[in-house]
């Protein structure tokens, strides 16, 4: 599955950081996990449980910080929320919509030693 | 992995040749991976990196104490597929460069994208160059049927990956090494999930779908197919021996993407093909001219592939 490309790509960055900041272990690991993104946090939880072992976020804490979904309804001309992909507008009831935000899927900080 | 880069999962293999890293890093790199290789300088936009101690509502405090190691937070804020998008970058100037017109094609397995291909290829003839990346998790099956319909193709092996990235589509264009002004077409590992995620510097992302899979797809996969330009609804010359619904198929597309380009195609009979091949012509004259226009304002574009 992807989300293991992902988790690999997670642990790279904390390495980076590690060797840039000079820490040795983290504790926990902050991402940022937009709603309409295309990963499922508990896969890629699991996938950077695998990936991390032996390595400097062995053991880590991972925590997801929900970014909301957000689009702008054609239909309304007005922006509003939207929690997953395939919803409606909340107003109109319609599906004129494009997606301006939480697509995204970013390391967002770490508690380090 | 490559130990020199950490890049790729040593499993992948272009032409099945599992890429030497150590030769090309010792020949002094025709192309570099990202930010273990810069400093704090010079890191990309996107890419802020502060290491200072945080206060917010969800850092925790500092923890001091008998017994307790003390901590620090550090901020990172980096998308996670930062490097991806780095390769893809550097994909897509190349391409756009050379006035090439590449599409990044994507379905589920067995919805007729190389047979779609090879239709493609035999139609057009030496009207336009077209060459293709292939990718496949074994066998170069699909290549050698590219390369007999005409056209020259890399195939990539992603081992027990599920989709192409940038990196591995950098290294099958280097090898390819795509003509000018022509269209470079990227066949995705069969796959409606996990290619979505993942830029690999094309123009747009062109959907197969096949009658045989039944009108929900683009409901059940919404993030493909919002994702794609153009949907090649393929296999229509089967429609008499099924029981889907055209009209319900093209709502649901439309429903999760409105801007959805929809040309209804059989690779069997040709049926649909030229308008297939009018959305292609009018793509590859505006990477032609984009390209041109490139060149006429002679901005210092990098034609290497170092960072």
């Amino acid at each position: 599955m992807h989300e293991m490309a992902l988790a690999e790509e997670v642990l790279r960055i904390v390495q980076d950081a590690a060797r840039r900041e000079g820490f040795a272990r983290v504790r926990a690991l902050w991402l940022e996990i937009g709603q309409l993104s295309s990963v499922e946090p508990e896969a890629l939880r699991f996938c950077f449980d695998a990936v991390a072992r032996d390595s400097v976020a062995a053991g880590a804490r991972l925590k997801f910080v929900v970014a909301a979904g957000s689009a702008w309804c054609n239909a309304c001309s007005e922006p509003i929320a939207l929690a997953a992909l395939g919803d409606a507008c909340p107003r109109c009831g319609g599906y004129r919509l494009r997606v301006t935000g939480g697509t995204q899927m970013r390391v967002q900080q770490l508690e380090a030693e | 992995m490559c130990s020199t880069c950490g890049c790729g999962s040593g499993e992948v293999s272009i032409e099945g040749e599992a890429r030497d890293h150590a030769r090309l890093h010792a020949a002094g790199a025709h192309h570099s991976h990202g930010p273990e290789h810069q400093t704090a300088h010079a890191l990309a936009h996107g890419e802020t990196y502060e290491a200072c101690s945080l206060e917010g509502d969800f850092a925790p405090a500092h923890a001091h104490g008998p017994g307790l190691e003390p901590a620090r937070m550090l901020r990172i804020e980096q998308d996670i597929l930062a490097k991806n998008d780095r390769y893809a970058a550097l994909n897509r100037s190349f391409l756009v460069e050379r006035g090439i017109f590449a599409l990044n094609l994507v379905s589920s397995p067995g919805a007729g994208k190389t047979a779609l291909l090879v239709r493609t290829i035999r139609a057009l003839g030496d009207r336009t160059p077209l060459c293709v990346i292939e990718g496949d998790q074994q066998t170069s099956h699909d290549a050698d049927r590219i390369r007999a319909s005409g056209a020259r193709a890399v195939q990539i092996n992603t081992g027990k990956g599920c989709h192409l990235d940038a990196h591995m589509v950098g290294h099958a264009l280097d090898q390819l090494d795509p003509p000018r002004q022509g269209i470079l077409m990227i066949e995705n590992v069969g796959n409606l999930v996990c290619p979505a995620a993942f830029d690999l510097g094309e123009a747009h992302k062109v959907v197969v779908l096949s009658v045989t899979e039944g009108e929900d797809k683009p409901l059940k996969y919404p993030d493909m197919f919002r994702r794609a330009s153009l949907m090649l609804l393929n296999k229509i010359d089967l429609l008499p021996y099924l029981e889907f619904d055209l009209g319900r198929c093209v709502a649901n597309a439309h429903r999760t993407n409105p801007d959805l380009v929809i040309i209804g195609v059989s690779a069997v009979t040709g049926e649909g093909i030229p308008q297939w091949l009018d959305w292609l012509a009018q793509g590859a004259q505006g990477a032609r001219a984009a390209g041109c226009a490139l060149a006429q304002a002679e901005l210092p574009l990098e034609r290497s592939r170092i960072e």
